[in-house]
């Protein structure tokens, strides 16, 4: 029997139904008997010294040792006085790249059966810089900041997924007939980068070209890789495709092999507490990251528990059509864990 | 349009003393448009620019058409090389478009490999002309298959600002900073032709679309106009939506949309997304309005090099913005006309081209259109 070396991860349960999937996934965790231990921390944005907003420093001390988080859901509050907590915590980690995989799942009918991309997206500069200026009374600028090192590094996290994922081509999404200079050069560093991966196909299409092939024919796009509104967009997109915010895992890599899983979907403060959360995010995630870590093994365990309960259709929460509880259809997807054992 | 932003500075001075209705009765502002004027014997001179790829080809039948049914509309053709780098060709054809008041256009490509002094000849085309609202009605068409139904959404999209700007520099090596201006005059401006064009087309509800949780001045801005104007029309419902639940809403429930107002950006990738629900860039027209010009042309503006001069293109959507173009110059017998024609031939799954699943012709589909215009019993000339 192979002994696995027991993980320290941080864990960020997050705002309103954030604790309870929180709970859902550690219990499934358990009942698969992953070798993670949880260690769960807050953050709420918090003034600094000088000023300056910040996370806890106890939330970034852990995630620096353990490297690896899980997080919840964390409210963003529109046009108010502090910068988003999604923002603070990227800029804190440097979490360059945010990698969202669709696929179609089984079981959770839409229109769209066969979608299986992923969407890589720059996480740290383009149009959400949040540099803006009121030039004269009615008079708004908004800064779109694009470097050259930001575009590099994302290219290679691109190109680098798709060699170790087994993927055939990386297509670089852009508006470079508007944006001469600034897509121009993203588009330029993706191509220099595409000459040292001769083994993965590069191709490059407008946004516009993107969105209207996705709807009509979303197969035949692999990996994507795109600045971070376009990138913001059409994860969301394809997120639509496969059923929505409430299944769609994601994960966020950053500098110094710091990577942070989440839930990309709100926080939901209607249904909070009630124990009527869909966990299939977080959990989805949670997967990714036992990917990430080499647990393979674990990975496939609690992602195929996981399809099997949502395609018997029993336990379904009510987001995918069925009328059971968070604990019902996390009790479920444990019951199948334990018996794969 | 000048007069309706002074309408509603005034109003919004006036409103503490006389209340919230005085936008609405005061004059009663009606949407009159007067066409331009048909000279020589009733005629319409209308600007036609071919542009690269399918343009030329599907132009071409849009005049075959016409001529065919008697449309009194002649076209002065200008054409415009996206290959030189000179300006001369493009300031040709927005001089025409001055001069008739009306164009119907293909797209012009843009290289991009040039350098950023080389603008996107379309976007210096509305920028000159202030083409400020880009229109799109995406209907779901009986004839043709799609994963949803009865989608029914009018697109209206800021034309002239937003990211498209062009206003780019590189302030460092390596570090490129593009500028994206939102205006309040344009936002109010653009806020004001959607109030305006949802209650002369009867709609409820006119949704704006922006990412104000992130850029909270620049889409703040353009929110807060759109909130102000909408405060005008109480009998439209207004709500708004972040750019990405957006895409995800549109392509789960697309039914729920009824208008939806934008800027730049999120403009192309919302029409673009909705062409592609209603079955594609082959079926849907666009209409780009300012207030002295109209340019119509295909809603997602595709040069479709890959497919051109091959007779696989699909005309539906040029033909339409062809009768979007009638409907502006009030010959709205022969828009109808042509229209159901259209609608008539889509019906037939022999007829549809390959970008709807089908195996037809470009000539075929304007051929049945011909046909079906031509027993319909008005003055044809010969087939």
């Amino acid at each position: 029997m192979l002994k696995f070396l027991i993980q320290t991860v941080t864990l960020i349960p997050g705002d309103g139904i954030g604790p309870e999937i929180s709970t859902a996934v550690m219990k499934i965790f358990e009942a698969a008997k992953a070798p993670i231990q949880w260690e769960e921390r807050n953050v709420t944005a918090i003034k600094g010294p000088g000023g300056r907003w910040m996370i806890p420093p106890e939330a970034k001390e852990s995630m620096d040792k353990n490297k690896i988080g899980l997080k919840g859901p964390l409210k963003t509050p529109i046009a108010a006085g502090h910068p988003s907590m999604n923002l603070l915590l990227r800029k804190t980690f440097d979490l360059y790249a945010n990698v969202r995989p669709c696929v179609s799942i089984e079981g959770y009918k839409t229109p769209y059966t066969d979608v299986d991309l992923v969407t890589i997206r720059e996480n740290t500069e383009g149009e959400y810089s949040g540099i803006e200026h009121l030039i004269v009374d009615g008079v708004v600028q908004s800064i779109k900041l694009i470097t050259e090192e930001a575009s590099r590094r994302i290219a290679e996290y691109a190109f680098e997924y798709a060699r170790n994922n087994q993927r055939t081509s990386v297509t670089a999404v852009h508006k470079a007939n508007i944006m001469r200079m600034s897509d121009g050069l993203f588009l330029r560093k993706c191509r220099e980068v595409a000459e040292n991966y001769k083994d993965v196909k590069f191709t490059e299409m407008y946004l516009d070209t993107v969105c209207l092939n996705m709807v009509q024919d979303p197969s035949q796009f692999d990996v994507l890789v795109m600045p971070n509104l376009y990138g913001d967009i059409l994860s969301d997109l394809c997120a639509g495709l496969i059923g929505g915010l409430g299944v769609t895992p994601s994960g966020n890599i950053g500098a110094h092999g710091v990577a942070i899983f989440e839930s990309v979907h709100g926080t939901a403060p209607d249904i909070a507490g009630k124990d009527l959360a869909n966990p299939t995010a977080l959990l989805l995630s949670a997967v990714m990251m036992l990917r990430h870590m080499g647990l393979h093994g674990h990975a496939k365990k609690i992602e195929t528990a996981c399809f099997d309960t949502i395609r018997e259709k029993k336990v379904l929460t009510k987001d995918l059509g069925g009328n059971s509880k968070c604990s019902e259809f996390t009790a479920d997807i444990c019951r199948r864990v334990q018996d794969m054992d | 349009m000048h007069t309706t932003i002074m309408m509603a500075a005034l109003t919004k001075a006036l409103k503490p003393i006389l209340g919230r209705h005085l936008g609405n009765t005061a004059k009663a502002r009606h949407f009159i448009y007067t066409p331009p004027p048909a000279k020589y014997g009733g005629r319409h001179t209308v600007a036609l620019i071919p542009g690269d790829g399918i343009g030329p080809e599907l132009l071409n039948h849009v005049r075959e058409l016409f001529r065919f049914s008697c449309v009194p509309v002649d076209f002065e053709v200008v054409h415009v090389n996206s290959s030189s780098t000179s300006e001369d060709d493009i300031n040709n054809a927005i001089m025409a478009i001055r001069r008739n008041g009306v164009a119907l256009k293909g797209n012009i490509e843009t290289n991009h490999t040039m350098p950023p002094n080389h603008k996107s000849r379309n976007n210096l085309l509305r920028t000159s002309l202030d083409l400020f609202a880009n229109m799109m009605h995406c209907q779901s068409l009986p004839g043709v298959q799609t994963r949803h139904k009865n989608i029914d959404i009018i697109i209206i999209r800021e034309n002239t600002e937003g990211e498209y700007s062009s206003l780019e520099h590189e302030s460092v090596p390596g570090v490129v900073e593009s500028l994206k201006i939102i205006t309040r005059n344009n936002s109010l401006r653009i806020a004001d032709y959607a109030f305006k064009l949802a209650r002369e087309k009867g709609r409820r509800r006119v949704t704006a679309v922006h990412k104000a949780n992130i850029m909270k001045l620049a889409d703040g801005l353009f929110l807060q106009c759109c909130k102000e104007v909408a405060s005008g029309y109480p009998d439209i419902e207004f709500d708004s939506m972040i750019v990405d639940n957006t895409t995800m809403q549109l392509v789960s429930k697309p039914q729920q949309f009824d208008v939806m107002l934008m800027p730049n950006l999120y403009g192309n990738v919302v029409s673009n997304v909705c062409a592609g629900l209603v079955g594609g860039p082959g079926l849907v027209p666009g209409a780009n309005y300012g207030r002295d010009y109209a340019v119509f042309e295909t809603a997602t503006r595709n040069t479709g090099k890959s497919i051109a001069n091959r007779n696989i293109a699909n005309p539906t959507a040029m033909l339409l913005a062809s009768c979007l173009m009638l409907d502006h110059l009030k010959l709205h017998d022969y828009a109808n006309m042509i229209r159901g024609a259209i609608l008539t031939t889509m019906n037939e799954t022999r007829l549809h081209t390959a970008d709807i699943g089908g195996q037809g012709t470009t000539s075929e589909v304007v051929q049945s259109i011909m046909r079906i215009i031509q027993s319909g019993g008005p003055l044809t000339t010969e087939i």
